[in-house]
């Protein structure tokens, strides 16, 4: 018997009103529209120290019909952004009359496993880059367009349309090119610093309580691959970076900006955390 | 806020003529041994009060990582702290007090749970709780008084 099954057993013998409370994640298997998805993974081994053994996607901790619905697409809210995605990559704007798909073509093709392999070192920035800083240097540099505001509805969507083509793909970052490691440990350094009043950390949530009940949030482990997600409780597809800044304001910090060093950091360790992993966007959760 | 500025505060609240409601500062609670023997103001704790403030999701939220059978109608309780059925059979009130005040300085600074009555907090507190405690010191002995009626699992 491990730990936690133990840990379960108590909790349920101290409070025999609640025998439902503290559930294990489901062992379901997740196919969109019939094709398999990983949601459960060794995790990955290097560098080391991954504190879990396996990791896990956020479907398997969801009530049934939460499930249900991310396994049918046209049952996912977060398609029709998707769909409003396409319609941007394939959207003329700026002085040099281009879209996305005039140097990209066909994002079925020449998309496929991209999304799995941010955030990626950017050398010309120095740092790394997620789907929405690429984007914006796209649009600045090859477009000469106005690069997006955080959170515009164009910029989510036409991630969540990137990121959808790696569909089902395992989630595998360059950890070797230019200065990642040391972005990976500033984002370990973050992922357990104490943030707010309340004092808790990613880990205190995401580690340590997976598996536990929070009030009504049956607690993951916190990986990315299924952003921008489709959430339920915004009804709107929220963006990685909209869910960190919730995070570390719901432990009454005042939240870092989005795409500052800091959460960057931590994005590039976040995705490392969940390595082998699906993409999965856009994920449907709570 | 420094410990002299605190200190003047609580003098000016004692000046001010209100000595039933004189409050220990968070800074100056000691925990001894897993305990805080003194309550932190001079109004008894009122369990009814402690009840609400125990379920308030604004205020202690215990619910939101605790089970409590004596609120069994809220739904969808916590399970990342104990069961509080039957927590003053195992913990004095001194104790309670202690947890509730700073769990850390009680069982350690792995604990999840906040330290409802103590300015160790977390990096970056947003400006609207900077330099407040979570509970006043009156909530924190309300909700004490609650948690000693919690008895008999």
């Amino acid at each position: 018997m491990n730990k936690r099954t133990l840990a379960a057993l108590v909790l349920l013998g101290a409070s025999p009103l609640f025998t439902a409370a503290r559930a294990e994640p489901v062992t379901e298997t997740l196919e969109i529209d019939g094709e398999a998805m990983i949601t459960e993974a060794p995790a990955p081994k290097d560098p080391p120290g991954h504190p879990f053994d396996v990791v896990k996607s956020g479907w398997l901790y969801r009530e049934p019909d939460t499930r249900a619905m991310e396994a049918d697409s046209f049952e996912n809210p977060g398609m029709l952004n998707v769909e409003h995605g396409e319609e941007v990559w394939n959207t003329v704007e700026g002085e040099a009359g281009k879209s996305c798909a005039s140097c990209h073509g066909d994002a079925a093709e020449t998309m496929k496993g991209v999304g799995a392999s941010y955030p990626k070192w950017n050398a010309k920035a120095g740092k790394p880059f997620d789907i929405e800083l690429q984007i914006n240097a796209c649009r600045t540099a090859q477009m000469k367009a106005e690069p997006y505001k955080f959170d515009a509805r164009d910029q989510v969507d036409l991630t969540a349309y990137i990121k959808h083509q790696s569909l089902g793909i395992p989630v595998k970052i360059d950890l070797s090119a230019g200065d990642m490691m040391s972005w990976w440990q500033t984002g370990k350094d973050r992922y357990y610093l104490r943030t707010g009043q309340l004092n808790f950390a990613c880990a205190s949530c995401h580690e340590k309580n997976s598996g536990n009940y929070l009030r009504a949030d049956h607690l993951s482990q916190g990986n990315s691959n299924g952003f921008p997600t489709y959430r339920l409780k915004q009804s709107n597809l929220v963006s990685l970076h909209n869910r960190f800044r919730g995070c570390v304001r719901d432990t009454r910090a005042e939240p870092p900006k989005a795409f500052s060093d800091e959460l960057m950091a931590l994005e590039v360790y976040v995705a490392w955390r969940g390595e082998g992993l699906s993409i999965e966007t856009p994920a449907v959760r709570q | 806020m420094n410990r002299a500025f605190k200190r003047s505060l609580v003098l000016i609240a004692v000046f001010a003529g209100a000595p039933a409601t004189a409050e220990t500062a968070p800074g100056e609670v000691t925990i001894d041994d897993m305990a805080v023997a003194q309550p932190v103001t001079a109004a008894a704790g009122d369990a009814i009060n402690g009840r609400k403030v125990f379920a308030d999701r604004g205020l202690g939220n215990c619910l939101a990582c605790h089970v409590n059978s004596d609120l069994k109608n809220e739904q969808f309780q916590g399970t990342v702290g104990p069961a509080l059925d039957g927590v003053a059979d195992r913990w004095e009130a001194a104790q309670l007090r202690a947890i509730v005040v700073d769990a850390k300085k009680v069982f350690g600074p792995e604990t999840m749970m906040p330290g409802f009555y103590s300015l160790d907090v977390g990096v970056d507190v947003a400006e609207e709780f900077k330099d407040k405690t979570i509970l006043s010191a009156g909530d924190v002995e309300d909700v004490v008084a609650y948690l000693t009626t919690l008895k008999g699992e």
